[in-house]
């Protein structure tokens, strides 16, 4: 087998062309730029800038979107280009696209089905109005199907991600595998410093990143709702204990906190595990709490209900404490559901415990000011119970800057759990998520750069992705 | 108004006092301790040997008892040597049983302990380690609050323009990218020997003595950027919100021109916002210190965090946190001190 170059035989073709259009952009962005510059004093005033763009700035302005939309021309053929010719013509890149092949179709069927159907989605439906707010959730869902198809299929992964092969240390990215024949028996962006492949480690990455990251931000809010809803409705003594509760936390250094959680020695001492007892308490508290407040002038359905919610939820709770190993182990094996492997139960309560304190604070202050308005006085007269104002009629009111919150949250938990794997802390050392990646990359970095910049490339894009999806969120929720 | 710093002053030391009691309470767990005698007398040892080591060494008492030692409201811990007398004790020192040595000796008497790891005073590498984070930490702001309040000023002066949408989503990338990642993405592109540009150090070691522009300015560069974003993000808001309101629309109706406008009325109302937003990222820049100083192998505040952290190193901890939670509460109370100051129309009451 041949090692594979970045763009292939397609690179010919296309590189002449990009390379040609970037020269083109510059010099039209450059034009825009400088006639802008010299037209902006005249525009204040003159009638001129009434009637539009147009003479020499228009027409520099039309190059550069002319230009910038060849580009993306350009690079969109290179993917397409590997998409359709055979195995290696289309180089690394090529090949890159049609390894992620359903990763495509999926988001052209979600974008299709969404972009059809948005008057009737709601929000979620008005994201589709906003540049900024598609692009960010491309980013996002590229990364969720990567990680789902790998995760329940294993289809995007070329290589075993824990597998080393003798021979391919270090190797640059395109190495072909010695000995194999065949599609896919390339290192397709290198080697690390144990011989693994690099993309399929980043790509198994994303299944530990998308399954911690937006659950332990859910209970983070659970948590963080459950707690702040009666310290900013009632206020007073409770408000003043919470609150300095959470001040203590968020004053703690996150590293320091982290690093006396996640070490052996307090994962043996059983400190997270009784954590994650009192922290998975609180999803329940809120579920329960959320059901009897609605439910309970019809006790027969309340029951029903509440009583559904605790066995099932109660039951996944136990299982999800009692782990073999630690401290807490106590349900017997045929009644645990599931056991979460070593150290992600550790680096889960510890990522929530960090972000809850955050969270209380942002619904303290939004149930704070919701309180004062006319609909909770008239749910009062009503004479509403306590909860079912805080729930019923203070949280739906807060939930556009909850759910612009919760987006960028994920992306924070997100480089948090790369924190944790930058210090090694936590998940094993083999483990190939993106922060202990990036690790084990740092420490060749001046010679072998790729080991460490292909995670951290990617850890980029998914939290830029979630920041640009909150920020269309934002944009699309403040318009009406 | 002083009885509103005498009440943040107070909430501080209760802070710090809960604080620091955790963070007793996590190191001087048993499998902890454990550890730290095996560190200081070989792995190979019987867990007898372990325990007459804790014993003899100040570590067999109760836990509240040896916090208030730390504290220094306890007596410091004393073991007897064979003969009788004192063998070594807490107030003592290296040397063996001086005659006047103190009872107490903790924090309040101004005895921050022995590092286990560095076997130093606590006091005297905290102070090093500030001073060098103290110069990052200066870099880092004259770096970041200038360049995030142009650019924040630059895109909120006209809210939705071309300018305004570009320099937005380089704030927001900037928000995006981690300490590691840029600074992993900063060494490849200037720093490494293979294929960059070899502009820069990849290591920040030789900037301990003598910061030059070629050591110092990847890791200035790396905090900078990611505290940079959110900073612009919030000067744009202010200044957004500032360009649309009434005096403004006064001015403009004047006849004011617009480079006058954004200058002389409408920036001094838009920086009160960034000012509060600048003290409060200072906590956030001391986590970003962490991992830089580890990325550039840099041995100041952070760094000295993640050895104190990672060896279990007990008393250094103690001091550590002590530190930060200084710094957190006390950007806290400067920022709500300077927002009254900055803006006349709130008052304390």
């Amino acid at each position: 087998m041949d090692p594979l170059t970045w763009t292939g035989a397609l690179g010919t073709v296309l590189n002449p062309l990009l390379l040609l259009c970037t020269c083109a952009f510059a010099i039209a962005a450059l034009a825009a730029t400088l006639l802008g510059l010299r037209a902006a004093p005249a525009r204040a005033g003159s009638a001129a800038a009434l009637a539009g763009p147009g003479g020499a700035p228009g027409a520099a302005r039309l190059a550069v979107r002319l230009t910038f939309w060849a580009i993306v021309a350009v690079l969109v053929a290179y993917l397409v280009g590997g998409l359709v010719t055979p195995y290696g013509t289309g180089g690394i890149l090529g090949c890159l696209s049609r390894r992620f092949l359903p990763v495509w179709i999926a988001l052209a069927a979600s974008f299709g089905l969404s972009i059809a159907f948005k008057r009737r989605l709601g929000l979620y439906g008005k994201l589709f109005d906003s540049t900024i707010g598609m692009i960010g959730f491309a980013l996002v869902m590229f990364w969720v199907y990567t990680a789902l198809f790998t995760g329940l299929f294993g289809w995007i992964v070329t290589q075993d991600p824990l597998t080393t092969l003798s021979g391919l240390k270090n190797k640059v990215p395109g190495t072909p595998i010695p000995g194999a024949t065949g599609p896919w028996s390339h290192y397709l962006l290198g080697g690390d410093n144990l011989a693994r492949d690099v993309f399929s480690r980043m790509v198994a990455g994303s299944w530990i990143v998308v399954q911690i990251a937006p659950l332990a931000t859910l209970f983070a809010f659970m948590v963080g709702i459950t707690l702040g809803l009666p310290a900013g409705f009632y206020g007073g003594r409770l408000d003043t204990l919470l609150s300095f509760l959470a001040n203590l936390i968020l004053a703690f250094p996150v590293i320091l906190l982290f690093y006396l959680l996640v070490t052996p020695e307090m994962v043996a001492s059983g400190v997270p595990a009784w954590m994650a007892v009192v922290l998975f308490l609180f999803p329940i508290l809120f579920v329960v709490v959320l059901l009897n407040a609605r439910l309970y002038t019809r006790p027969l359905r309340r029951t029903l209900w509440v009583g559904a919610a605790l066995l099932g939820l109660g039951w996944l709770y136990l299982s999800m404490i009692s782990q073999a190993g630690t401290p807490i182990a106590f349900l017997p094996e045929d009644l645990d559901l599931f056991d979460v492997p070593g150290g992600i139960l550790v680096v889960f309560v510890s990522v929530v415990f960090v972000n809850a304190p955050t969270v209380f604070r942002i619904v303290r202050g939004l149930a704070m000011d919701i309180k004062t308005r006319d609909y909770v006085a008239a749910a009062r007269t009503r004479g509403e119970g306590a909860w079912y104002i805080m729930l019923w009629e203070i949280l739906p009111n807060a939930r556009g800057p909850l759910i612009v919150d919760f987006c960028l949250r994920i992306g924070y938990t997100t480089i948090l759990l790369g924190t944790l794997g930058f210090f090694g802390l936590g998940l094993p050392p083999d483990s190939p998520d993106w922060g202990s990646t990036i690790n084990l990359g740092r420490r060749l970095l001046s010679i072998y750069p790729h080991a460490a910049l292909v995670p951290a490339f990617a850890l980029l894009s998914l939290v830029l992705g979630l920041n640009l999806l909150a920020d269309g969120l934002r944009e699309e929720s403040l318009r009406d | 108004m002083l009885r509103f710093i005498a009440g943040r002053l107070a909430t501080m030391l209760l802070t710090a006092l809960c604080l620091t009691l955790v963070v007793f309470f996590l190191t001087n767990l048993a499998p902890s301790l454990e550890r730290v005698a095996k560190t200081q007398i070989g792995a190979r040892v019987s867990d007898a040997e372990v325990e007459s080591w804790l014993n003899r060494n100040g570590y067999g008492g109760p836990m509240l008892a040896r916090y208030g030692e730390w504290l220094g409201v306890m007596p410091g811990w004393t073991s007897a040597a064979e003969d009788g007398g004192l063998a070594a004790g807490r107030c003592l020192g290296d040397t063996a049983a001086e005659a006047g040595a103190p009872r107490y000796c903790g924090v309040l008497q101004g005895d921050w302990g022995t590092s286990t790891v560095f076997r130093d005073e606590v006091a005297t590498i905290i102070a090093r380690s500030l001073a060098l984070t103290g110069k990052l930490m200066l870099w880092v702001l004259v770096v970041m609050v200038p360049g995030a309040l142009v650019i924040g000023v630059l895109s909120g002066m006209r809210e939705g323009s071309r300018t305004d949408r570009g320099l937005s989503t380089l704030s927001i990338l900037s928000t995006a990218t981690p300490e590691y990642v840029s600074g992993v993405v900063f060494i490849a592109v200037f720093a490494s020997s293979a294929v960059g540009l070899r502009w820069f150090n990849g290591s920040a070691t030789s900037a301990m003595e003598q910061a030059t522009f070629t050591n110092f300015t990847l890791p200035v560069m790396t905090i900078a950027l990611y505290g940079m974003g959110y900073i612009a993000r919030m000067t744009r808001a202010s200044m957004a919100e500032v360009m649309t309101s009434q005096y403004i629309r006064t001015a403009r109706l004047k006849g004011v021109s617009f480079r006058a406008l954004v200058l002389r009325h409408a920036l001094r109302n838009a920086l009160i916002a960034p000012f509060t937003v600048i003290m409060l990222q200072i906590p956030w820049i001391l986590n970003g210190v962490v991992i830089v100083e580890t990325l550039f192998n840099y041995k100041g505040f952070g760094w000295t965090l993640v050895q104190a952290a990672s060896n279990n190193d007990i008393e250094l901890l103690l001091g550590v946190s002590v530190v930060s939670v200084i710094v957190v509460l006390l950007t806290q109370l400067i920022s709500d001190l300077g927002y009254v100051y900055l803006n006349p129309r709130i008052r304390i009451s």
